[in-house]
């Protein structure tokens, strides 16, 4: 799947977007975002605090507990500040 | 209904207009334009929006479609920019059209409450001390959770 980065997240991982295949554990996003953290120093420091990142699945925007399922684009990024 | 994103600048007035002419026979059309802000205390000479646009159309599409059924919109539009803009310029233009004028103004407010805390933008702000991330604002969500009522 891909994950893409927006904003100050991006920024610190100093990527916009990643193809990756986690393991079979990760089943929600919140497991994704620690499976990120745990493998990745940047990502660890840049999502320390969980609830200042927001994820969208595909076209969807998700709370941290929903199933990522057959996601293709797996978005994560700060809350937005809107237009 | 329409979403537009784009990079190029927008002229309010001719956006407005075009609005109102395929509006034969509507009673009220509310339009509002968000513009770049600077303070004489707090200068900023660019403002970067950042966008993920496959997300901001799906959501602000969302957004319209709801506004129409809940406040009995004829019809609306959004126009956001994202890229580089300079102090001044129209970043947001919601347009709405509605038999009677509460109907317009509550789709329009309606429309802009979405738009501060579920439309995928970032905004970077040019300072004289820097670069900085304007970070999202609980007064907006405020704004938006008053139409979960």
């Amino acid at each position: 799947m891909k994950i893409r980065y927006f904003a100050w997240l991006r920024e610190r991982l100093n990527r916009g977007e990643e193809e990756v295949t986690p393991p079979a554990e990760v089943i929600t996003v919140g497991d994704l975002i620690q499976w990120l953290r745990d493998r990745d120093e940047a990502a660890d420091l840049a999502m320390q605090k969980p609830s200042l990142i927001k994820a969208a699945l595909d076209t969807e925007i998700v709370p941290h507990s929903t199933p990522i399922g057959n996601a293709k684009v797996i978005a994560l990024f700060p809350p937005m500040p809107g237009g | 209904m329409s979403v537009r994103l784009q990079q190029a600048p927008f002229d309010p007035g001719a956006e407005t207009n075009a609005f109102l002419a395929a509006s034969a026979g509507a009673g009220a059309a509310v339009t509002f334009t968000g513009l770049v802000r600077s303070r004489p205390d707090d200068p900023v000479s660019t403002l970067t929006l950042e966008s993920y646009p496959e997300l901001a159309e799906a959501q602000i599409g969302k957004a319209i479609a709801e506004a129409v059924v809940r406040f009995g919109l004829i019809k609306a539009s959004v126009i956001h920019r994202h890229g580089r803009l300079a102090v001044g310029e129209p970043i947001v233009q919601v347009m709405t059209l509605a038999p009677h004028r509460q109907a317009a103004f509550d789709g329009a407010s309606f429309l802009m409450d979405y738009l501060k805390t579920d439309a995928p933008f970032w905004k970077k702000e040019a300072t004289p001390e820097g670069e900085r991330w304007v970070e999202a604002k609980t007064e907006d969500d405020d704004a938006r959770a008053k139409w979960n009522k």
